[in-house]
């Protein structure tokens, strides 16, 4: 589409990154999709002074602001605030996706540190869940030992995960929360070269304002070699068929209204920008959710629902290192093919 | 010790512990309670468990020993309340013991992976290797024996022997698992509210009342008030409501014999069971109406040694017309297949009884409808009660502890709340599967062979005689009697030098392995429920694998003893971070 390749070339020009661009016309002819992209064109080259780090470069609808909290999602999940933990209610789903998602987190971390502790196998790492909610994610990776921080905007998540986590005396020392923003919380981290061995952003992605703030700021509170997972909803037509129109207006299977299909991002685009940001992406795998069952999968295919692993990458990267974000380099050998 | 006036029943030996009045009957597990200790000296004090067992027999402590060695729950603290005293037994008694269960194969391997089966067999522990079962009114027969099956069929042993067995592994776990003796739970109360609204209190509120119990069946009906429902009924008599009965004792034999051989009659009355002990002393059980139990326990002893030969020798049972057809069917079978089957053996003759061993106690059958509630999984008798004639009831018990400790070590290693009602739901699902088929076959058994009417007994040893005679549908019914419960992941090879062929066979085999096309250069392969270790390195047999299953690292979880465990042997756990829906099976083999 020629009007695409212009703006891409203008912004070339402009030495942005061509990441979002590329998502848009990989995920297909999307007319609204091209308006807009070239309406935020016109808007940009009239600010073209402005510094790379307040004004990140993306066409998506995502506004070009400083912090990645979309105000509107913010108050849908007040109204939802107390519903997080009623495992056959609105959120159903996401508590069915810890089967995949709390495997899939503690494996990788397993891979890279490898001291064991039966019982608690992330026992001595510390992780951030960037977007708890009400600490579904987080109570299970406290359990297996984790020092676990959950950060959430909406306060009234924040307050529902600390009352439940009061339930259970084991995650008393583990497990604690924060009603802060990411930018916040990095703000404060970024004398100290990263904290977290994992950062977790699980089914947040898709309802960030800014995605390359966001990238940024989990590359600073990240240890070098430190994992960030994401999981999220890819932006493609299947996704717009089953994840909007089936999964919220026909099944309900998430309240109408949770997920806006602009904001859904590709993971070839997601894995450029986490690159652009100092990571190296492991893997991606995808998702699929039985409506049936009630039950989650992994699949091949990531046409809808997807989970990615990405580590940050060192310094100075050795090439021994460098190697060590898949796998521990004596296992490594000593298991190899004999 | 506790009283002996209920026995276990020990027809090819369920070990269905009965247990005595002061004991909890139901054997119950809760998740994450609290305990508020009512001793004396402990007043006051709160402490907070993460399991909590009712129940001290023989299934409660298989399964504290069971959640205390299993690496993915270290740390978790388990409490077994158990109402009698501690059974500790130095050394063996001369005399045994009347009750008795059959520990079938499924059963040992599970004992033997919490690492009590080798202290039953140093202690006592009878295996046998034939059984023979056969009808008094006709002639049909059906034996049972190792050329079709395993070398031992099951094993007998004796119930004290079991538990003690159970509390020195119980004392060897002290840093997770307490016990606490002469304790009976008398409320239970859940520190959390209710969270879902699909899952309704049981009862008054959240906490289930529970009275002292003073015999089985009031048990039962207060079991059904707590819980709802239950499926209970005994078996009674047609004149009376009096429920069946069974009568046991310790049988002097007339003379020594190899006695390796279980044998069942079924009288018109009920089955009359011998089982071996040792060469020179069996079990009996004779289930029965209660009047005949009664009549049986006042007998002297040479009258009562007398009526135990009649009822397993004698013919006068059988019409001339039975026995006719009977012939007529097994010449028919035989022409058709003429090596099949095979010879009628005669029981050991009894001289005497062991003193004061003859008691008797009620039989029944009884099946809870739900095993799990919020936050509570029924196990063992508390769940279901059978009839001892197929010996099942406690390895159904054992098949319950594998299964839910497997579920919840899962849950565990998944970070999961041990109480939520997914895994328990799990649980409840497959036991029920498993254990609903066995009952109600046990069940028909029981109706099919208590009545003499002449068509119901042609029936019955026509179907008899030609399940003898038919190898393929002996096999089948065998499984009652075997009932192999293996947990899920557990594959023992029988070659220890193939076992990385026989691992890679298996697991190709194997529904639940990812088919090796998913595996790329960085996946791993991830085999849940740890099986056996002891030392050695994991990498140097991880390499061994790779060729099959490009495996490019092996992760240490965790280890229990094995069923062997004098061969030492290694356990291995892969990893894999993507097929997390798939578990694999574990090899057990030498490092040598």
């Amino acid at each position: 589409m020629f009007s695409n390749k212009f703006g891409r070339f203008l912004f070339g020009l402009y030495s942005r990154k061509a990441a979002a661009v590329c998502g848009v016309t990989r995920s297909g002819f999307s007319w609204t999709a091209v308006c807009k992209q070239r309406t935020l064109w016109l808007q940009r080259s009239a600010c073209v002074e402005t510094p790379r780090s307040t004004v990140p470069c993306h066409t998506s609808v995502r506004s070009a602001s400083q912090t990645t909290v979309d105000p509107d999602e913010v108050r849908r999940f007040q109204s939802l605030a107390s519903k997080w933990w009623d495992e056959q209610g609105e959120f159903a789903a996401l508590h069915a996706m810890n089967d995949l998602r709390v495997p899939f987190i503690r494996d990788n971390l397993l891979n890279v540190h490898t001291t064991r502790h039966p019982g608690k196998p992330l026992a001595g790492l510390r992780i951030l869940d960037v977007g708890c909610g009400g600490g579904l994610l987080t109570e299970p990776l406290g359990r297996l030992g984790a020092n676990v921080l959950g950060i959430d905007p909406v306060e009234q998540s924040v307050g529902t995960a600390q009352l439940h986590s009061s339930y259970d005396p084991d995650l008393h020392d583990r497990v604690c929360y924060r009603a802060c923003t990411l930018e916040e919380l990095s703000a404060v981290e970024e004398e100290e070269d990263g904290q977290f061995d994992a950062v977790v952003a699980s089914e947040v992605v898709e309802h960030l304002a800014d995605l390359e703030t966001f990238a940024f700021c989990c590359s600073t509170v990240l240890k070098p070699g430190g994992s960030l997972f994401i999981t999220t909803i890819n932006k493609t037509n299947l996704s717009y068929a089953l994840g909007i129109v089936v999964a919220e207006q026909l099944l309900r299977i998430v309240p109408s209204g949770t997920h806006d299909w602009e904001k859904f991002i590709s993971p070839v685009e997601l894995e450029r920008l986490l690159e652009s940001n100092g990571f190296s992406v492991q893997s991606v795998q995808g998702m699929l959710y039985n409506p049936l069952s009630g039950a989650w999968c992994w699949t091949d295919s990531t046409a809808i629902n997807y989970a990615l692993h990405a580590v940050k990458l060192r310094d100075d990267p050795q090439p021994d290192q460098a190697e060590e974000s898949g796998s521990h380099p004596e296992e490594h050998t000593a298991a190899t093919h004999s | 010790m506790h009283k002996i006036t209920k026995a276990t029943l020990a027809l090819h030996d369920l070990g269905r512990c009965l247990i005595a009045e002061r004991h909890l009957s139901a054997i119950r597990i809760i998740s994450r309670g609290l305990v508020c200790a009512q001793h004396g000296d402990d007043s006051g004090k709160n402490e907070v468990y993460d399991v909590i067992i009712s129940g001290g027999g023989m299934v409660g402590s298989a399964m504290a020993c069971s959640l205390g060695m299993d690496p993915n729950l270290e740390g978790k603290k388990i409490l077994l309340l158990e109402a009698g005293n501690k059974k500790v037994m130095d050394e063996v008694p001369d005399t045994y013991s009347t009750r008795v269960s059959s520990i079938s194969p499924g059963s040992a391997t599970l004992l033997s992976g919490i690492g009590a089966w080798e202290q039953i067999t140093k202690m006592r522990c009878k295996p046998y290797k034939k059984m023979q079962v056969w009808d008094a009114c006709s002639d049909a027969l059906i034996t049972f024996d190792k050329e079709n099956l395993q070398d031992e069929m099951a094993y007998i042993v004796e119930n004290d022997i079991v538990v003690a067995a159970l509390t020195k592994q119980l004392d060897s776990l002290s840093e997770n698992v307490q016990v606490k003796y002469r304790s009976k739970v008398v409320k239970y109360t859940w520190p959390m509210p209710l969270p879902s609204s699909r899952i309704r209190s049981m009862g008054p509120g959240h906490t289930g009342q529970r009275r002292d119990y003073s015999n089985q069946a009031a048990d039962w009906c207060r079991w059904t008030k707590l819980n709802g429902e239950a499926a209970v009924w005994g078996y009674p008599q047609s004149s009376g409501t009096m429920t069946n009965q069974a009568v046991v004792a310790v049988l002097h034999l007339s003379e020594p014999t190899e006695n390796n051989v279980a044998w069942q009659r079924f009288l018109p009355t009920g089955p009359i069971a011998m089982l071996p002990l040792s060469d020179t002393e069996s079990s009996l059980v004779w289930s029965t109406s209660h009047r005949l139990a009664e009549e049986l326990l006042e007998l002297d002893e040479e009258s009562f040694v007398d009526a135990i030969n009649s009822a397993f020798w004698s013919n006068e049972n059988q019409s001339e017309l039975i026995e006719t057809a009977g012939s007529v069917f097994r010449g028919t079978l035989s022409a058709i297949m003429p090596f099949a089957g095979s010879p009628r053996q005669l029981p050991p003759s009894v001289a005497g009884i062991g003193p004061k061993s003859r008691v008797m106690f009620p039989l029944g059958m009884g099946h809870a409808s739900e095993y799990i509630r919020h936050r509570v999984a029924l196990i063992g008798d508390a769940a279901h009660r059978v009839h001892p004639l197929a010996g099942q009831g406690v390895n159904l018990g054992f098949g319950d502890v594998a299964c839910l400790t497997q579920l919840l070590s899962q849950a565990a290693f998944n970070g999961k709340d041990l109480g939520a009602i997914q895994h328990l739901l799990e649980y409840e699902t497959e036991r029920q599967r498993h254990n609903l088929p066995m009952m109600a076959a046990i069940d028909l058994m029981k109706r099919l062979y208590s009545t003499n009417v002449a068509p119901v007994v042609l029936l019955r040893s026509f179907g008899l005689q030609a399940t003898n005679m038919i190898p393929t549908l002996k096999v089948n019914s065998s499984s009652i009697y075997i009932q192999t419960y293996l947990p899920v992941h557990h594959s023992e090879p029988d070659h220890h030098t193939d076992n990385i062929n026989h691992l890679s066979k298996l697991s190709s085999a194997s529904t639940q392995t990812p088919p090796t096309a998913l595996f790329s250069d960085y996946t791993e392969l991830y085999f849940s429920g740890v099986y056996n270790f002891q030392g050695s390195e994991p990498t140097t047999m991880a390499s061994k694998f790779s060729p099959k299953f490009s495996v490019t690292k092996s992760v240490w979880v965790g280890c229990r003893a094995g069923p062997r465990a004098a061969d030492s042997g290694v356990g291995l756990c892969f990893h894999t971070p993507f097929i997390t829906d798939h578990s694999c099976e574990m090899a057990l083999f030498p490092t040598k």
